[in-house]
């Protein structure tokens, strides 16, 4: 037997702000999170501005905060999130014998969950100290002197991607399926989908799925520079992040965490749980291509974007919204138009299709279902988020990308897309439930 | 009616050979594959003992077309590669990787579900740009923002995602349906697996590459470990006594390098094209460890039960049908107890009765690769209906009450058990079945 899957709970910790609420608000108001980086010295990087969570505080959130206070970045947002999605859902995560109908057995954790930042102190410093000219490397000896005393055993385990999913197992009490996968930026999508199989496929009566990731420092920062991806407009960051615009030069860093509760529709109704959407399609494909560019003809896309439709029963004319992965860099923008137009044909002119990146900039691991949030808001509220900073379209790309401000329109069924370096695509449809 | 999956392919490099078949012999002969790491000068680590894979040049491993893109490939990379080479070949099956012949792999029909660890960056390399960033001895980021990360290779991130590991892979063979890559720790094979599975069930591809790749013989990797009080730091003049699952005198593990791969395939397809099978793939669950301290099982083991009470729902069995279990064992103290409580509870009855197999007294751990070395040795335990034994296992651990091998088992296995867990907690639970013409 299949079970529809129903959407009761969401949680957003992003550069927009610390709730769904903020973060669409920020999106109806044309407001940006991306500013300069605060978190480290980034003033000679080719890239100085990210989109920083600021102001977190984890203790707004739960109240035994003690296990969670030495995660990473990306496990505290999380903790954040998911309590709000919790919180929202009905489920019970203050009492030790919780009374929300939910078997724990049957609760699993599906998330897209990034690494943890290497201890940076131990990690440059004792390549200095060990560093031997004559014969070109570090002396082993040396650096381990200097490397054991500065690292420590808290901050290594919280570099490992299945923390943040542990984080939220001791939050919840969650004891089914826990999976965590890292597809780069298709990561929460991809999870979020296949929690959604989970449930369909009776092997979990509620999922706590989503994605949290931050690769904001000097390592991360780095590593995205030296592939060129980032926005390098140093003198105006707001604008920065201009998907779809013929000036774009790149994404813009981000971090946060986001999680939605998926449940069959049966535990919802019995338990009373607010229903805020239906995740009625998922397809996900492999470019099989190469490692450092899409395909030409955006061929992986394509085929994701297929397959969910397909899974859903769904023709192009059903679509009312895209939410793009829209990332402002290139390559992404130009062929993930050019997916659009393959899979849906003349109709893709009809479809809106918009990129909140271009306010929260790009949230890695975390960002597919921080902008499949976007989607139920759009569809609970008929109104579209914009792309913003698209002042100078770019010829090529000749879709209706609902620029720089925000759209009313009836919403009932929205796509999410979301791609990974590499090649993993990732698409989810979802419906009003009715 | 359910669609069924069966396992025809299996490929291994490890500390134990380069191919599944040298992982077995040497795991039936009881050959240790632990020895003084001599992938950089460990002599100065507390830990110097590790599992390493002997060397290879993974140029042998890729096609002409893919040997540029061998630059771009970690460690971890690597061992997935090779592994996943012969994974397919070992099934039969004809990817894109064979030039020049027609293949039979199916791009759109082909999934890959893969675990991965935390890649850890080649320091070498590393060390070449930062010791250009030193202000009075210190790290200057100054510097280093504006001369040195400009001297590291553009595609230098590329090495150590996560992800790569399936996409190389991906590229090689043609492989266009669903990639995940599955970031569970030690769990990750497991759940890579019984994703991969649920991919062909309902319908979304007919032929799966599932399995794990890693290495933890790297500085940072070593350093890590002892420091979290994982490793056995006090046998290093001793490698093939150093690791002892669930044994009185166990000290900790050792770290290893491996990748294995399986080929899993919905078996009407698999007898339609003639395909030998080694076992079926009948029932996977999984669970979360609930311990603030996040580095060990929870002491009752409690979420192993629930993984194993839950695969073992799906295959439709009682414990007692259970000819085998191939457990996590990684011979740090309270883990071993805790699975062994956990494993007992799960048995109930029966706990004494089945025979328990520990590799990683050979294999040491492997990180994500380590569940699918597990799997692949359980299911040529079914196809041979034989086994090694439990080596340095002299007497066991308090509350330890498993049935674990003195003696090889020479006999037909009808049902095989192999569970795992993470550090985080992610459990997770597999039983393999013997295929009945």
């Amino acid at each position: 037997m299949k079970h529809r899957v129903v959407i009761t709970g969401m949680g957003i910790i992003c550069p927009l702000g610390h709730s769904v609420d903020q973060m669409w608000q920020g999106l109806m108001t044309g407001k940006s999170g991306i500013d300069y980086n605060t978190l480290f010295d980034a003033s000679t990087f080719p890239t100085q501005f990210d989109a920083e969570v600021r102001d977190y505080e984890i203790s707004r959130f739960v109240k035994n905060v003690q296990p969670h206070t030495n995660g990473n970045r990306g496990s505290q947002f999380v903790v954040g999130a998911a309590a709000q999605a919790c919180r929202q859902a009905g489920i019970d995560i203050e009492s030790d014998q919780p009374a929300d109908g939910i078997d724990r057995r049957r609760m699993g954790i599906y998330l897209g969950a990034g690494e943890g930042s290497v201890n940076n102190e131990a990690f440059f410093q004792s390549l200095i100290d060990s560093w031997i000219e004559e014969k070109q490397q570090p002396d082993w000896t040396l650096w381990v002197k200097s490397a054991a005393v500065k690292m420590t055993p808290t901050q290594e385990l919280e570099q490992e991607p299945s923390m943040p999913a542990a984080h939220v197992a001791l939050l919840t009490g969650a004891r089914g399926i826990s999976r965590s996968c890292l597809t780069a930026c298709a990561a929460s999508t991809q999870a979020v989908g296949e929690a959604s199989m989970l449930i369909r496929h009776g092997k979990a009566d509620v999922m706590i799925a989503g994605g949290c990731h931050s690769m904001i420092h000097p390592l991360g920062l780095t590593g995205f520079n030296r592939l060129t991806a980032l926005s390098t407009r140093n003198d105006s960051p707001q604008t920065a992040s201009r998907p779809f615009s013929a000036t774009r030069d790149g994404f813009v860093l981000g971090e946060g965490a986001a999680i939605v509760i998926l449940e069959t529709l049966e535990s919802a109704n019995k338990r009373n749980a607010p229903i805020l959407a239906e995740i009625i399609g998922f397809g996900s494909s492999s470019d099989a291509f190469r490692v450092t560019d899409m395909h030409e003809d955006a061929r992986g896309a394509v085929q994701a974007l297929r397959r969910a439709l397909d899974d859903a029963g769904l023709t192009v004319n059903d679509i009312d919204y895209i939410s793009t992965h829209g990332t402002s860099t290139s390559e992404n923008d130009s062929i993930e138009t050019k997916a659009i137009k393959t899979a849906f044909g003349p109709q893709a002119y009809k479809i809106p299709c918009s990129s909140p990146k271009s306010q929260f900039g790009h949230l890695i691991g975390a960002t597919g279902c921080a902008e499949l949030i976007t989607c139920v808001m759009a569809i609970r509220e008929n109104i579209l988020p914009p792309t913003m900073n698209l002042n100078d379209p770019d010829p090529e790309l000749d879709l209706d990308y609902v620029p720089n401000k925000p759209r009313k329109k009836t919403v009932n069924i929205a796509i999410n897309e979301s791609f990974g370096f590499g090649g993993q695509n990732n698409v989810i449809i979802i419906k009003r439930y009715t | 009616m359910q669609r069924r999956i069966v396992i025809t392919g299996v490929g291994a490099v490890s500390p134990l050979g380069l191919t599944s078949d040298q992982m077995w012999q040497g795991l039936l002969e009881g050959r240790c594959g632990l020895g003084p790491i001599r992938n950089f000068d460990a002599s100065a680590f507390d830990c110097k003992i590790a599992g390493e894979v002997s060397p290879f040049n993974i140029r042998d491993y890729v096609p002409k077309s893919h040997r540029k893109a061998t630059k771009l490939m970690s460690r971890d990379i690597e061992l997935a590669v090779a592994a996943s080479q012969e994974a397919v070949k070992n099934s039969g099956l004809i990817s894109k990787a064979d030039e020049g012949k027609t293949p039979t792999l199916i791009p759109q029909r082909t999934a890959i579900s893969y675990g991965a660890g935390l890649i850890a960056c080649d320091l070498i390399e590393m060390a070449q740009s930062v010791k250009l960033c030193v202000t009075d001895g210190k790290f200057d980021i100054r510097k280093w923002g504006r001369e040195g990360m400009q001297t590291l290779t553009p595609l230098w991130l590329l090495k150590y995602l996560p992800n790569m590991l399936p996409c190389h892979v991906a590229i090689i063979h043609d492989i266009q349906g669903p990639s995940n890559t599955i970031t569970c720790g030690d769990a990750s094979s497991y759940l890579a697996v019984s994703e991969a599975a649920e991919i062909i069930i309902r319908g979304d591809a007919e032929t799966a590459l599932a399995g794990g790749g890693e290495t933890r013989v790297h500085p940072i990797g070593i350093v890590r470990q002892y420091l979290m009080k994982r490793a056995n730091c006090s046998s290093n003049d001793n490698p093939a006594a150093a690791c002892r699952p669930f044994d009185a005198n166990a000290a900790g593990t050792i770290f290893s390098e491996a990748a294995g791969t399986l080929i899993l395939e919905e078996m009407q397809t698999a007898r339609n094209r003639g395909a030998s099978m080694l076992a079926e793939i009948i029932g996977w669950g999984a669970s979360h460890s609930h311990n603030p301290d996040y580095t060990h099982l929870e002491p009752d083991g409690k979420a192993v039960t629930y993984a194993i009470e839950a695969a073992l729902q799906q295959a439709g069995i009682t414990p007692d049908k259970l000819d085998l279990i191939i457990p996590c064992g990684t011979g740090i103290p309270c883990d071993d107890r805790a699975e062994a409580i956990g494993i007992q509870t799960a048995l109930r009855a029966s706990e004494s009765a089945i025979p328990v197999w520990p590799t990683k007294s050979l294999l040491g751990h492997s990180g994500a690769a380590a569940g699918t070395l597990d799997l692949i040795a359980a299911a040529l335990a079914i196809r041979d209906g034989k086994t090694g034994k439990a080596v340095n296992f002299d007497s066991p651990a308090a509350q330890c009450k498993l049935n674990l091998l003195r003696q090889p088992l020479n006999k037909p296995l009808h049902h095989v058990l192999c569970c795992g867990y993470s550090f985080g907690g992610q459990c997770s639970a597999v039983i393999l079945k013997a295929i009945k013409d």
